[in-house]
């Protein structure tokens, strides 16, 4: 452990804080170990032997693929609504000062602060109420809502950083607000953005509570996790689809973090 | 637009541009002469989607905790009363609301005890690489999925699984055997026990305490430590009356999290845990099976309301501005 010399870290609290580190880490590592268990009946453990061959099973499973096809959509497309909500509620709330802005801002916060339950049974009962069946769409309505904070949040920490004189420049030197947008705007806010969206897409990709009450017959991959978690019937399976879902939101995170770590906002500090 | 454009060029855009031609021109002219509208513009599509499929939906589920179910033939009854609340305080939707708050009271104390010497450590000692080692360190467990961690526990907790092999390895397994003896925290394993709960609890939410607690922390100057220092104070000292101080709001901040998140869930109880309800088991049977709609909004309220009074609580401690 690096330290600058007279400040050395106390042997307690080193070991506290890799003890911490540990505590939230080695779960998910335990995921991958049993993955690759022969065991299929029980969480035996130690595993009594290693194979490959739930990998296979897995792969030839049609109701997985489809449950991370629909995954993937939802994920998608409630990613491109919440980018356009988000960054548009991002730029009025940064750039100008109006009555009710706090207002805007508790209001796009309010579905993630407020317990998934709340949200879920919320549009259940609003999509009973107008008698709208449920559909992809109803689950697209859930996800785009909460998603939306996750986008804003990046937005609004990096348009805070660019600086309004910026535009003034580019204004003053001739260009349109659209020029102005597309050249000054948005070279500076696209990694943000790129972040947000990345962000909400691992938010969608893993959201189980809000859709429970959205989906009708469907099932997306956390639901599809969920029932087996439930009423265990194919363990083997459901270890990998663990572990590739892992994989899956892992690797928008750490590209997010890659993408906004020299900011002063932390990417992901709006969950 | 197009109409009104003309005239305010000649009286006010020739003095400093001439305008610019094109449809996008003229828009762009008028959005510079009415910032409102461009502010209205951009306003609108956010603020309908959350405003009427949000709140729309949030208000339909409030209003419909002030009907009630006729007890004889189930039918939801469309006239206003508190019939409903007042069945919250029947003793066993009491049972459940208090064992709810409980629940999250102890996994908000233990959170802030477990995420305090990690956030510390980050704040104060590690610096390059290792920084970045326990951000990231932090942010995956924070947002990896919610279904697979709680899976993971359900690997760990199982009677066969790698705990009990630990404690056995140890021979240490009359220990977890005396545990599970205990009345109310124990049970047949852990994975059927509040102690259970409580872990799995601890550990999906613990990210959420550490991110404030090592913000707050890194607003504390090191000279402040120093000072204290100097002045004659133990590190014990300096630890009670300087840097825990310091922290609070941030641990306060991290508490909404734990508190708040733990007060809602429904898949975590029903997973590992015994078989009695928490909040939200309670509101997803009334509201599926039960069908009483009345009674799930009405215990939906519960966590909202005991939210409320936390959130003001937290204000008033300058825990928002550690967020």
């Amino acid at each position: 452990m690096r330290s600058d010399g007279k400040h050395r870290a106390p042997f307690a609290l080193k070991a506290a804080a890799g003890l911490g580190l540990a505590f939230m880490h080695l779960p998910i590592a335990l995921i991958f170990v049993y993955a690759f268990t022969t065991e299929d009946k029980s969480y035996q453990w130690p595993p009594p032997g290693f194979t490959l061959k739930w990998l296979e099973v897995t792969w030839n499973r049609p109701d997985v693929w489809e449950a991370l096809k629909l995954s993937l959509q939802v994920a998608t497309i409630s990613t491109v609504i919440a980018m356009v909500l988000g960054t548009l509620c991002a730029a009025a709330v940064s750039r100008t000062k109006f009555f009710g802005r706090e207002t805007i801002s508790l209001l796009v916060i309010l579905p993630i602060a407020l317990p998934g339950i709340i949200t879920g049974i919320a549009l259940r009962s609003a999509f009973s109420i107008a008698e709208i069946p449920f559909s992809f769409w109803t689950i697209i309505l859930g996800h785009a809502t909460f998603c939306v904070v996750v986008v804003y949040n990046n937005a609004v920490a990096r348009f805070r950083r660019t600086s309004g004189s910026l535009v003034e420049a580019s204004m003053d030197l001739g260009a349109n607000s659209f020029q102005t947008f597309r050249h000054v705007i948005l070279p500076n806010i696209g990694t943000a953005l790129l972040a947000g969206g990345m962000l909400a897409f691992a938010l969608s990709f893993d959201e189980v509570i809000v859709t429970t009450f959205t989906a009708g017959q469907q099932s997306t991959l956390p639901i599809w996790m969920l029932e087996e978690l439930v009423r265990p019937r194919q363990r083997p399976v459901t270890n990998v689809v663990a572990m590739v879902v892992v994989l899956v939101t892992v690797l928008p995170i750490l590209a997010a973090y890659y993408l906004t770590r020299d900011g002063d906002q932390v990417a992901g500090s709006g969950k | 637009m197009t109409a009104a454009s003309p005239v305010t060029e000649t009286a006010q855009g020739t003095a400093i541009l001439p305008g610019q031609g094109g449809w996008t021109g003229s828009l762009s002219d008028t959005f510079w002469r009415n910032p409102k509208l461009l502010l209205i513009l951009m306003l609108t599509p956010p603020v309908l989607w959350l405003g009427i499929i949000y709140l729309g939906s949030l208000f339909a589920l409030l209003a419909q905790s002030f009907f009630s179910i006729d007890e004889f033939s189930g039918m939801v009854q469309y006239e206003l009363t508190l019939k409903t609340y007042g069945e919250l305080f029947r003793p066993a939707n009491l049972d459940i609301i208090i064992r709810t708050v409980s629940m999250a009271a102890i996994v908000t104390v233990a959170a802030a005890c477990v995420a305090f010497p990690i956030a510390y450590f980050a704040a104060r000692y590690a610096r390059g690489k290792w920084k970045a080692v326990f951000y990231i360190g932090v942010m995956l467990p924070l947002w990896s999925s919610y279904l697979v961690k709680v899976y993971a526990w359900k690997l760990i907790l199982a009677k066969e699984g790698i705990l009990t092999w630990i404690f056995a390895k140890l021979h240490l397994t009359w220990l977890l055997e005396a545990w599970l003896a205990i009345p109310i925290i124990g049970g047949y394993s852990l994975s059927v026990s509040y102690t259970g709960t409580f872990l799995v609890f601890l550990y999906v939410w613990l990210p959420f305490m550490v991110l404030p607690v090592q913000a707050a922390l890194e607003r504390v100057p090191g000279s402040y430590i120093e000072a204290s220092g100097d002045l004659g104070a133990t590190p014990g000292q300096t630890f009670r009356h300087v840097i825990f101080p310091l922290a609070l709001p941030g641990i306060v901040a991290g508490s909404i999290f734990t508190f708040s998140l733990t007060l809602g869930d429904y898949i975590i109880p029903q997973i590992v845990g015994s078989s009695r309800l928490f909040i939200g088991q309670a509101v997803y049977a009334q509201q599926g099976t039960a069908g009483n709609i009345p009674l799930a909004a009405a215990f939906t309220v519960v966590p909202i309301v005991i939210m409320g009074f936390y959130l003001w609580g937290a204000k008033r401690m300058g825990a928002f501005d550690a967020i």
